[in-house]
């Protein structure tokens, strides 16, 4: 990499910028090709790109929604495997409990991004949101049910008192069989 | 579902397998240590067998009998008798076979002298209890068979050497008849009995040899009595003490005339030496006199004439007779002074010509020479060597010869009173580093081999080699702590008053002191060692200074005798001091608390139930006075049947004012009927048992509350009728009742009652459960059963809310004068074996689960899991049981054969168990004492927090290694990827550029 730069950076001559799309055309000596409009992209058939833009949105509000609804089939399929995993504590119910844990968590942490590409002022994202949500909580329910099956919430007294050390006795008695 | 009854499946294999804790035959000596002891020597023979090795058949005060190899000291064999069958004598017949008398003399057994194997045993019953004698005449033939003389139980037997079977026998009813001599005069075919009859009448029988005919009855009577023993200065003539202890009788019954002569010792002795004591010697024509300050030799010449030949003030030793020639005998003598002893051998009837002269150095820890045995052997140029073997103070053995010590056992270990232990020094800098500098081509070549057998290259010879490095490892046996803490000292004190140090890592004696205070003096005649106790412990200070023990003994044998305590400084074995108390010492009480330099507080009971407190400064008086009202001692009264408990009062009243003594009171006594109860067996917790909680976890996350106090005593008790030898009774009038008694309170917890069981109970208290073992006469098996104790006041714990928050009083001082609400749980189970001792492993903080080490009948050490003794067992434990590690009820305990911890080993003699924490949780240290000794490491829940001896390197490394490789070609791999992708896209962006430029350029 280090040498690539140094070829480049030594190497050039020339260069060309093709990013230069500014409006005026004056910007460089030379003119614009015969036929060649600058302004031309921007503007469009304003009834074309309106019917696009519902359709657009339209594709985007239901395609929320899709999204919205997709942690309902995680849902199902961590029912079955938890199922499938028993109520007893192993290495492959720990996995399947945890990542039920984990999913939901790291999906509403990226609740913004997952409906980032369906954002447009005339979607309404509330609602699907709000089913994700829901349905993502729901996982994290189903998840804590099932570490509670598992025994490892700490809800029962044992939990607490199972590392308490024995009372100190106030009185001391020796004594035994004469030597 | 089928998944999930597989998976379940799995869970069950892997949890509620045993655990089997068996060793793999290479690691065998790698963690454990067992040296073989046979106890204080009392009878030595020497083989005469020309071929062969030469040997040397011992009995011992520990009840063995033993062939050593006279080259080096090994055992070659050896044999435990029953702790009631002592042996009476022993000797040689026939060159060989080992003659053994024992139990009284009732029992004659012959073992083969080669191999150890016992070729008959007879059975010799007599009228009436008796000194017993064997005899082994040497030219005394019976149709070629050669006759063994033994008087035992008042009847004299001549037995066949060769099958054991008694040729004839002949009873010597007379009832007040004491036998003090039975002579086979060689050449002849007579037997002399002697003896005293009503203690003033010497009485001598002549028996015939060939039929046990009685040829002639002879007696006289002395008027002055007799004291003692006799010594025989010929095959006709003995002499006597008269009972005072000052006149010397020299008795001859010369063709079977009595008669006698006396003379006053002061007739021999100028000076007075108050009352005297025969020394039994059988060197014809000497014997010695001892008083308390001085022995004196006295040679018998002709018609009862007496002459002293010697008198010194040493310490003196003298050894047998051995006939050299024909007309000559021999015997060895052996004087004491300051650090050397001084060997002479002499002719029996030249007492002042030498045959030989030596001097040998010492060891002065070795005390005194107790006993001598001599023997000779041919030397290249035909003259008479003799070599000698000695018995010391220590009990220890030694084999002298040509001046030097040619070996020496530590024979003293096989009598171990009490045991404890210490923690070596911390490390010090710089001293592991010199060491491996020092022969680095060693450690270089050390680690090739490891890495070989690692590596699994290493051939059938480097395997050998790297068995004996791992067995041999310097890290095992260094002299300083190790992180782990399985490095400590064993300071063991022996019935010798000896004290020894044992390196735990391999069994050698590190240091060993003859206390000084337990050495015969004016004022104490017979000490006696008592026990040993941790006196100081240092943490604080572990770098400057050393831990100490204290060491209790009493002078003789009496309870109200005045008792000594000695420290001894544990890492130099130096006796820091001693102190002679001008009270007895009943009991020690060690209490829970220590002083600033962390000497441990101990209160001594005497026997008028005063209590001495020490050590004697104002500190500790001080700590003393502030948890005085919390201090409590009881007393078990086994032969009345009463435990009372006591308080302490006030200090002590009358004689000197002393404020370390204090008055105590009685509080309460707890009196079993004596028609029906009889105390067999007393346990309490063990004071340095660390428990780790209170709580014990059972199915359905439901929690119960041990009662968990260190004032708690088992207590058992039998029918008085059955607490004889097992089947003595019938199980109807036989009972066992155990109690749970608290002792600051008297109250008893529990009480239970068992119906035809006998003892002996073999008991063993830890946390909040008492496991005991007896005899079930009605099922003719023995037993185990358990009892743990539940705390029900606590049961109602149970708001997690109060819990999380810390709201709850479960960790607040208790005071045992509350009511305690107490529940037990209890189950029985048969078990195989009959015990002789049984400990409970005890880790650093209690965490790891217990193990029960049972000693076995057969002196093996068997490891049983606590969990096989759970009074919650039920034939179909529910599923949540079954998770939680119940296992399903069985009638009897299992003994799995790869829990012994002994593995093949045996310890002989076994008498006590004693477990000690390492520092790592999982681990204990396991030491086994009886005649032989026994050290090992145990992990009872298998080594959970370090990696184990079998674990893999050789595959961690090849996985790193391959790991590292893995990385490192992808590493290269992915980088010229990248380069290649770069280079596409370059050489792509360079072709556009090109077409770019000649589109402008055609522009």
């Amino acid at each position: 990499m280090e040498k690539g730069k140094g070829i480049m950076g030594s190497g050039r001559r020339w260069a060309v910028d093709f990013s230069d799309n500014s409006t005026a055309p004056s910007s460089r000596d030379i003119p614009d090709p015969p036929g060649f409009t600058r302004a031309s992209v921007d503007q469009d058939d304003s009834t074309v790109s309106r019917q696009k833009k519902d359709a657009e949105s339209n594709w985007k509000a239901q395609k929320a929604w899709e999204v919205a609804q997709a942690p309902f089939k995680n849902l199902l399929m961590m029912g079955f495997m938890m199922w499938m995993a028993g109520n007893t504590v192993h290495l492959f119910s720990i996995g399947i409990t945890f990542s039920a844990l984990w999913q939901p968590i790291s999906a509403l942490q990226g609740v913004g991004k997952v409906f980032e590409p369906y954002k447009d002022n005339k979607v309404d994202l509330l609602g699907p949101k709000l089913l994700f949500i829901a349905l993502n909580l729901g996982g994290l329910a189903l998840g804590v049910w099932k570490l509670n099956t598992l025994g490892l919430l700490p809800t029962h007294a044992s939990d607490w008192v199972s590392s308490l050390p024995p009372a100190q006795e106030v009185e001391y008695s020796g004594g035994g069989i004469p030597l | 579902m089928a998944i999930r009854s597989f998976f379940l499946f799995i869970l069950f294999f892997s949890s509620s397998l045993s655990p089997v804790f068996s060793l793999y035959e290479d690691q065998v000596g790698l963690m454990d240590w067992h040296q073989q002891y046979i106890g204080k020597v009392k009878q030595a023979v020497f083989s005469s067998q020309r071929a062969g090795r030469k040997r040397v058949v011992v009995s011992t005060e520990e009840n063995v009998i033993a062939s050593l190899d006279l080259r080096h000291g090994e055992i070659f064999w050896r044999h435990l008798l029953g702790a009631d069958d002592v042996i009476d004598g022993i000797d040689i017949g026939l060159g060989k076979y080992v003659i053994t008398l024992s139990s009284g003399g009732s029992i004659l057994r012959s073992w083969n002298l080669p191999d150890g194997q016992m070729v008959w045993e007879s059975s010799l019953q007599g009228p009436k209890h008796s000194k017993s004698f064997l005899l082994v005449p040497t030219n005394l033939k019976f149709d070629k068979d050669n006759v063994l003389v033994v008087f035992s139980n008042g009847r004299l037997h001549a037995i066949s050497c060769i099958d054991g079977e008694v040729l004839w026998k002949k009873d010597f009813e007379a009832e007040s008849f004491e036998v003090q001599q039975v002579i086979q005069p060689p050449g002849s075919d007579l037997i002399y009995v002697v003896g005293f009859a009503a203690s003033y009448q010497f009485e001598m029988y002549q028996i015939n040899a060939k039929n046990g005919e009685l040829l002639k009855h002879e007696s006289a009577s002395f008027s002055s009595g007799f004291s003692g023993e006799v010594s025989l200065v010929s095959t006709e003539t003995v002499v006597a003490l008269d009972s005072t202890g000052s006149i010397l009788l020299t008795i001859s019954f010369q063709d079977g005339k009595i008669s006698s002569q006396q003379t006053p010792i002061s007739n021999l002795v100028e000076e007075s030496l108050g009352p005297a004591v025969i020394i039994p010697s059988s060197v014809s024509g000497i014997f010695a006199i001892k008083t308390d300050a001085v022995t004196v030799f006295i040679r018998v010449i002709g018609e009862g004439k007496l002459e002293v030949v010697e008198k010194t003030t040493h310490e003196i030793a003298v050894s047998d007779a051995l006939s050299i020639s024909e007309d000559q005998e021999a015997f060895a003598l052996i004087q004491h002074a300051s650090s050397e002893i001084h060997l002479t051998v002499k002719l029996a009837h030249d007492w002042d010509g030498n045959l030989l002269k030596e001097s040998v150095k010492m060891d002065r820890q070795r005390g005194l020479v107790h006993k001598v045995f001599i023997n000779n052997y041919i030397r290249t140029d035909r003259s008479y060597g003799f070599r000698v073997l000695i018995v010391m103070e220590d009990h220890s053995l030694l084999l002298l010869q040509q001046g030097e010590i040619v070996w020496s056992r530590e024979d003293g270990l096989a009598s171990i009173i009490d045991v404890t232990t210490s923690e070596l020094p911390v490390e010090r800098n710089g001293v592991s580093v010199a060491k491996v500098e020092h022969n680095l081509f060693e450690w270089l070549k050390g680690h090739m081999l490891k890495l070989k057998g690692t590596l699994m290259l290493a051939s059938p010879e480097d395997m050998a080699a790297i068995q004996s490095m791992r067995l041999k490892s310097s890290e095992k046996s260094k002299m300083t702590r190790d992180h782990n803490g399985f490095r400590k000292l064993l300071i063991v004190l022996t019935r010798a008053g000896k004290l020894f140090a044992l390196h735990t890592g391999d069994g050698r004696i590190v240091w060993s002191h003859l206390l000084r205070s337990l050495h015969k003096s004016e004022a104490c005649q017979s000490p006696i060692g008592l026990n040993l106790y941790q006196w100081q412990v240092p943490h604080h200070h572990a770098m400057d200074e050393n831990p100490s023990v204290l060491v209790v003994s009493r002078c003789g044998p009496s309870s109200d005798a005045p008792g000594v305590l000695s420290f001894v400084d544990t890492y130099t074995g130096k006796e820091l001091s001693s102190l002679s108390l001008d009270h007895a010492v009943v009991q020690v009480i060690p209490l829970p608390y220590t002083d600033s330099t962390e000497q441990r507080l101990h209160l001594l009971i005497n026997a008028d139930k005063h209590a001495h407190l020490y050590p004697k400064t104002s500190e500790a008086l001080s700590i003393f006075k502030r948890e005085f009202l919390n201090i409590y001692w009881y007393s078990v009264e086994d032969q009345n049947g009463i435990i009372k408990g006591h308080a302490l009062k006030c200090k002590c009243t009358g004689e000197v004012a002393d404020e370390f003594c204090f008055d105590t009171r009685d509080l309460w006594s707890v009196v079993f009927p004596s028609e029906s109860e009889k105390i067999v067996a007393t346990v309490t917790r063990k004071l340095n048992e660390v428990v780790h909680t209170q709580a014990k976890v059972v199915a359905d996350q439901d929690v119960m509350y041990k009662y968990i106090s260190r004032n708690l005593l088992f207590v058992a008790t039998v029918a008085p009728k059955g607490s004889g030898e097992i089947g003595s009774v019938t199980p109807e009038e036989s009972w066992l009742v155990a109690y749970l008694i608290d002792t600051v309170t008297g109250r008893i917890l529990h009480r239970v009652t068992h119906h035809g069981l006998q003892g002996p109970v073999h008991a063993v208290f830890s946390e909040n459960w008492v496991v005991y073992h007896y005899f079930n006469l009605r099922a003719h098996r023995y037993e185990m059963s358990v009892i743990e104790i539940y705390d029900q006041s606590r049961a109602d714990n149970k708001d997690v809310w109060k819990l999380v928050l810390g709201k709850h009083n479960l960790t607040s001082p208790i005071s045992l004068f509350s009511r305690p609400e107490v529940i037990t749980k209890s189950q029985s189970y048969f078990f195989t074996h009959s015990l002789k001792a049984i400990a409970v492993t005890s880790t650093a903080k209690g965490i790891t689960s217990k193990q029960l080490l049972l000693g076995t009948i057969g002196d093996q050490v068997l490891a049983l899991d606590k969990r096989f003794l759970d009074p919650r067992r039920t034939v179909n434990p529910t599923q949540a049981e079954k998770e939680e590690g119940i296992i399903p009820l069985t009638d009897s305990l299992p003994i799995i054969p790869q829990s012994y911890v002994t593995h093949a080993l045996r310890v002989e003699g076994l008498r006590g168990i004693i477990t000690v924490p390492a520092k790592l949780e999982s681990t204990t240290l396991v030491f086994a004492h009886g005649v032989d000794l026994f050290f090992t490491q145990l992990a009872p829940s298998r080594t959970y927090d370090s990696l184990t001896e079998d674990f893999s390197y050789a595959l961690l490394l090849i996985t790193i290694v391959a790991l590292v490789a893995a990385i490192f070609v992808t590493w290269r791999l992915s980088e010229r990827k990248e380069l290649q992708e770069k280079w596409s896209f370059y050489s792509a962006f360079a072709s556009q550029s090109t077409f770019s430029s000649l589109f402008l350029c055609d522009n």
